[in-house]
């Protein structure tokens, strides 16, 4: 579950996103019996068919531990927290915390400035397309009928105050007839 | 280090019981708004004034002089 949800966002995502267009790129029949920079990668990648941990407001007890390895004081750590825990003093307490989460959650809630980037990569992009509107409408567009004139516009909005046009809301209730001009 | 056990039931119970009287009282306050005041109430008064005064023959002789209609010409021609 968690890592179905942090997939897209996560740090492992980009990776899977690289080697499988790396791939795609390279016409090389080596490139997937390489070693080297391919091996460099491996290690690095989590298995996801284990249960792997997360660190989600929506989920506060993620399927695994963080630290799955533990070394020889944390297992004596392990040990202890067996016993009663008002034996544990406070930093083994928060040890024990540490050992189990990555991070606390005022430290999950912590803003960070990524809506910068977005707002950023947004207004980028749309600057990017509106040139290229910009572009078309000069280049691509084919010449505007008749019809947009302002002088076949102008007649247009006589000849509908002429045949009286929403006379009680709308157009024509809006045109002061005997003045000859808007109200 | 003894925090009070904080309520783990009735939630959305509770949230619905708070919200959905002021939902439905909104809701009917638009209603009425939108009845009475903004829209329908306005409409029917722009049309019965627009009708009071309305010469029907009149009007139809300023469009025939605008010359927008084809079964009956502008007097002068």
């Amino acid at each position: 579950m968690c890592q179905m949800l942090g997939l897209t966002a996560g740090r492992f995502g980009t990776r899977f996103l690289g080697r499988r267009v790396m791939a795609l790129v390279t016409p090389s029949s080596a490139t997937m019996a390489s070693h080297g920079h391919g091996h460099a990668d491996v290690s690095e990648i989590a298995d996801m068919s284990k249960p792997m941990y997360c660190d989600r407001m929506d989920t506060p007890l993620p399927d695994r531990a963080y630290k799955d390895e533990l070394n020889a004081a944390d297992k004596t750590l392990k040990e202890k927290e067996k016993g009663p825990w008002n034996q544990l003093t406070k930093e083994e307490k928060i040890a024990l915390y540490r050992l189990m989460f990555r991070k606390t959650y005022p430290e999950m809630k912590q803003k960070t400035d990524e809506w910068k980037t977005v707002m950023g990569g947004i207004f980028i992009f749309l600057g990017l397309t509106g040139l290229l509107v910009w572009w078309q409408s000069i280049y691509v567009y084919p010449a505007q009928p008749r019809t947009f004139d302002s002088e076949w516009q102008a007649k247009q909005i006589q000849r509908m105050l002429d045949m009286r046009v929403n006379p009680v809301e709308g157009l024509a209730s809006k045109w002061d007839y005997e003045k000859g001009q808007w109200k | 280090m003894s925090l009070p056990k904080p309520v783990m039931r009735g939630l959305l119970g509770r949230r619905l019981r708070f919200h959905l009287p002021i939902a439905f009282a909104l809701s009917i306050v638009a209603g009425a708004a939108l009845k009475g005041y903004t829209v329908t109430e306005p409409r029917k008064q722009a049309y019965a004034d627009f009708y009071k005064q309305y010469d029907a023959v009149k009007e139809f002789n300023a469009m025939r002089e605008a010359g927008i209609f084809e079964s009956v010409r502008p007097s002068g021609e």
